[in-house]
């Protein structure tokens, strides 16, 4: 089968059915992960380069295992010790890149869009690990995974996304996944931290977190950026945690068995408390070995090689 | 002598609207007449089915020099202007040094003398510097050949030296030219905010950044009894702000760009850095409201906000991408297909809001084709259909958010002071 577009830029550079793809071939690749020799030789000979303009742990090392398991050959770049410090473009580096053989391009960058400059530029295949305030598709895909595993299907159910939802590129992902899949999906932030007629991406939109929580069968949380605050999006780490602070108080608003979320990293006690984090609802460990699942199927659904026009 | 024979004349400042034959010598039109005979020393230039107008305008144009002649200079803008079909440009101020003293004005005015390709107007800032402090000094600058005064790229942030720039123009009946964002409220945003902005995870920019200081400035003017034009409007709410102004008899004119009329924030999909422009494009109804606008005079005229930047500057991520279109050569036949061909205007109005109302606004004996007065021509084909192809410009802004686009309606000859400066699209120098 595999996957239609050259590039995985946008979800909905996927269709419902090469989702649904991913998330068969994702349990098989979740069970390498936890075998002794965690390595098959399904990428060998295939080179992975991780184009990180942006600081990562999580999602770097991620793809970065995902690939080694798979048995490709993968290296990092990282804009602050590259000729990316010294003032080149984006098209040239992608250009040499390229030129060394790169069959799979995953970049992190913080400018909206920058994938598109990339897949123009290269016949390798691009994965957005994330662009600005734009999207990232693995981590939607990720969440959804693990959603699934849980819930058994997303048809009807109430996904509570709080937070940030304006600069999140999690919440964009995701609503587009989820909407798909038929989800009911609700956004809650104060209004200062929600996107311009959000409501037409297919959600319901509250400023009340009761609300949003009422019933919810999974509650994803998003970091708040702390800086946000600085710039006068909100007053208070404070009153944003009273507000919009997961604490198993207003958990007890959701169904019994809700999943709790949180992309990472947590800021514990503001968006999320620890107690919510480490209860027996929260999935948030569970989305990181899922991660590296999800990222080992995509990277077998997008052949490691170079995408055939014709195919 | 030039003899253009057998075209259709259309002149909005006479209200003709016929076939006419019209003769020039010395830089001057000699005579208009229904069958001029040549003669040998007389050279002819048949335009039989070819539109005859007064020299095209363009009251604002950016030609980046002195200080960013990597981007345009005198000489490649003048060329732009010539093959657009544009006889007289006014030029913003925003070089480096900026056009706030003498010197930079006389430097733009002696290079394009020597040019000699199209008339080119300068515009000095409203503050040293552009700063937004001190004024630059009215009077000296309009005397040396400042033709306005503008902050173009910014707004005068602080009311009250607006206030008394717009008070201090006043004696001079000298125009001061409003480039209206509120830079606070814009803050990061990249592109119209709406459905679109959220969908591309770009920070958006809302109407309300231009229509606050649109009704700001109209407001000083109707204080001070000043004269405003309204650079470049986007915005519905603009166009309201504007009529509403009219009626009650602020001295207010306002100007569209090609851009603002031809697309939406649906082209910024795909991250193209070509239509990112400032102010940014809008939605259906905007465009509705400024064809509008066209169609009932409150907006007054066209212009293209010129704004040629270098490759490379161009070629990067849309958030990092410099605001600007690159106009001149793709203006005339945008107006003509989108306006004219559209059935918006007719063609009289349409070649009004390039030549007789810009000249009225700036104050210059142009837009005309009398006998006695400046040789300014531009001849259309309103038949020639061909495809935008930023290799072909004269401009070194190649940043056209048109490239391949089929337009109708090309400007084929520019008449400048009785000289063919462009013919076929080629510039003659």
């Amino acid at each position: 089968m595999g996957i239609k577009s050259k590039d995985l830029i946008s979800l909905s550079d996927l269709s419902v059915e090469e989702m649904k793809e991913i998330f068969i071939n994702a349990k098989s690749m979740k069970e390498i992960i936890h075998r002794e020799i965690k390595k098959v030789p399904t990428l060998r000979g295939k080179a992975i380069i991780n184009l990180f303009y942006e600081n990562s742990t999580r999602t770097r090392s991620s793809f970065e295992l995902a690939g080694k398991y798979m048995g490709a050959d993968v290296i990092n770049i990282s804009a602050g010790t590259s000729s990316v410090a010294k003032g080149e473009s984006l098209r040239d580096t992608a250009k040499t890149i390229e030129r060394m053989g790169a069959d799979v391009v995953i970049m992190r960058h913080p400018a909206s869009g920058a994938h598109h400059i990339l897949a123009k530029a290269i016949n390798a295949r691009v994965i957005n690990a994330g662009d600005g305030t734009h999207e990232h598709p693995t981590q939607a895909l990720l969440d959804m995974f693990t959603m699934l595993g849980h819930l058994g299907t997303l048809s009807g159910k109430k996904i509570a996304i709080i937070g940030d939802v304006l600069h999140s590129r999690v919440a964009r992902s995701n609503i587009l996944g989820l909407n798909a899949f038929g989800a009911d999906v609700w956004v809650c932030a104060p209004p200062t931290l929600l996107p311009a007629q959000v409501e037409k991406l297919g959600v319901k939109v509250t400023w009340d977190m009761k609300k949003a929580l009422e019933g919810a069968d999974v509650v994803m949380v998003l970091r708040i950026q702390l800086e946000r605050q600085k710039k006068g999006l909100f007053p208070s780490t404070r009153e944003y945690a009273k507000l919009y602070g997961l604490n198993q108080e207003k958990l007890k608003l959701a169904q019994d068995n809700a999943l709790v979320m949180h992309p990472g990293p947590m800021n514990r006690g503001i968006e999320i408390t620890a107690e919510v984090a480490e209860s027996s609802q929260s999935v948030i460990e569970e989305q990181v070995t899922n991660g590296v699942a999800i990222r080992m199927a995509l990277l077998y659904a997008m052949g490691g090689g170079k995408f055939n026009v014709t195919a | 002598m030039l003899l253009l024979k057998n075209g259709l004349l259309v002149d909005p400042s006479q209200n003709i609207c016929e076939k006419m034959d019209i003769l020039i010598a010395n830089s001057k039109v000699v005579e208009l007449g229904k069958d001029i005979k040549a003669s040998p020393d007389i050279k002819v230039i048949d335009v039989n089915e070819k539109i005859v107008a007064p020299g095209f305008i363009d009251m604002h144009v950016h030609l980046r020099e002195p200080g960013f002649e990597h981007k345009e200079t005198i000489l490649s803008g003048c060329r732009a202007a010539a093959r657009g079909g544009f006889t007289g440009i006014a030029c913003m101020p925003n070089t480096n040094p900026v056009a706030d003293t003498e010197g930079v004005i006389e430097l733009i005015l002696a290079r394009a003398k020597r040019y000699d390709l199209v008339e080119v107007y300068p515009i000095a800032s409203i503050t040293k510097g552009q700063e937004g402090k001190e004024l630059t000094e009215f009077a000296i600058l309009h005397e040396c050949g400042a033709i306005a005064l503008s902050e173009d790229g910014h707004s005068v942030r602080n009311s009250g030296v607006m206030r008394r720039a717009l008070d201090y123009a006043k004696m001079l009946d000298l125009l001061i030219i409003s480039h209206c964002e509120d830079e606070e409220l814009a803050g990061s945003g990249v592109m119209h905010e709406g459905l679109i902005s959220t969908q591309l995870g770009l920070a958006g920019i809302p109407r309300e950044v231009e229509d606050i200081i649109i009704d700001r400035d109209i407001r000083l003017a109707e204080l001070t009894k000043g004269r405003i034009h309204i650079a470049h409007v986007s915005t519905k709410s603009g166009v309201e702000l504007i009529r509403a102004a009219k009626k009650r008899g602020v001295k207010v004119t306002a100007e569209v760009t090609p851009h603002h009329f031809s697309l939406t924030d649906a082209a910024v999909k795909g991250y193209c850095t070509n239509t990112k422009v400032n102010p940014p494009l809008r939605t259906e109804e905007d465009v509705y409201a400024l064809i509008q606008g066209l169609q009932d005079g409150t907006i007054d005229c066209i212009a293209t906000d010129h704004a040629p930047h270098a490759r490379e500057e161009k070629d990067v991520e849309f958030d990092y991408a410099p605001y600007g279109i690159s106009g001149l050569e793709t203006a005339v036949p945008l107006a003509w297909q989108n306006l004219y061909l559209a059935g918006h205007l007719s063609m009289l109005d349409l070649v009004k809001t390039f030549t007789t109302t810009p000249a009225k606004i700036l104050g210059i004996d142009r837009g005309t084709v009398q006998a006695g007065k400046n040789a300014d021509i531009t001849v259309i084909d309103p038949e020639l259909t061909q495809k935008v192809k930023r290799e072909t410009f004269y401009s070194l802004g190649k940043n056209t958010p048109f490239q391949d686009w089929e337009l109708t309606g090309w400007p084929i000859l520019t008449i400048k002071a009785g000289k063919i400066v462009m013919e076929k699209g080629e510039v003659n120098e």
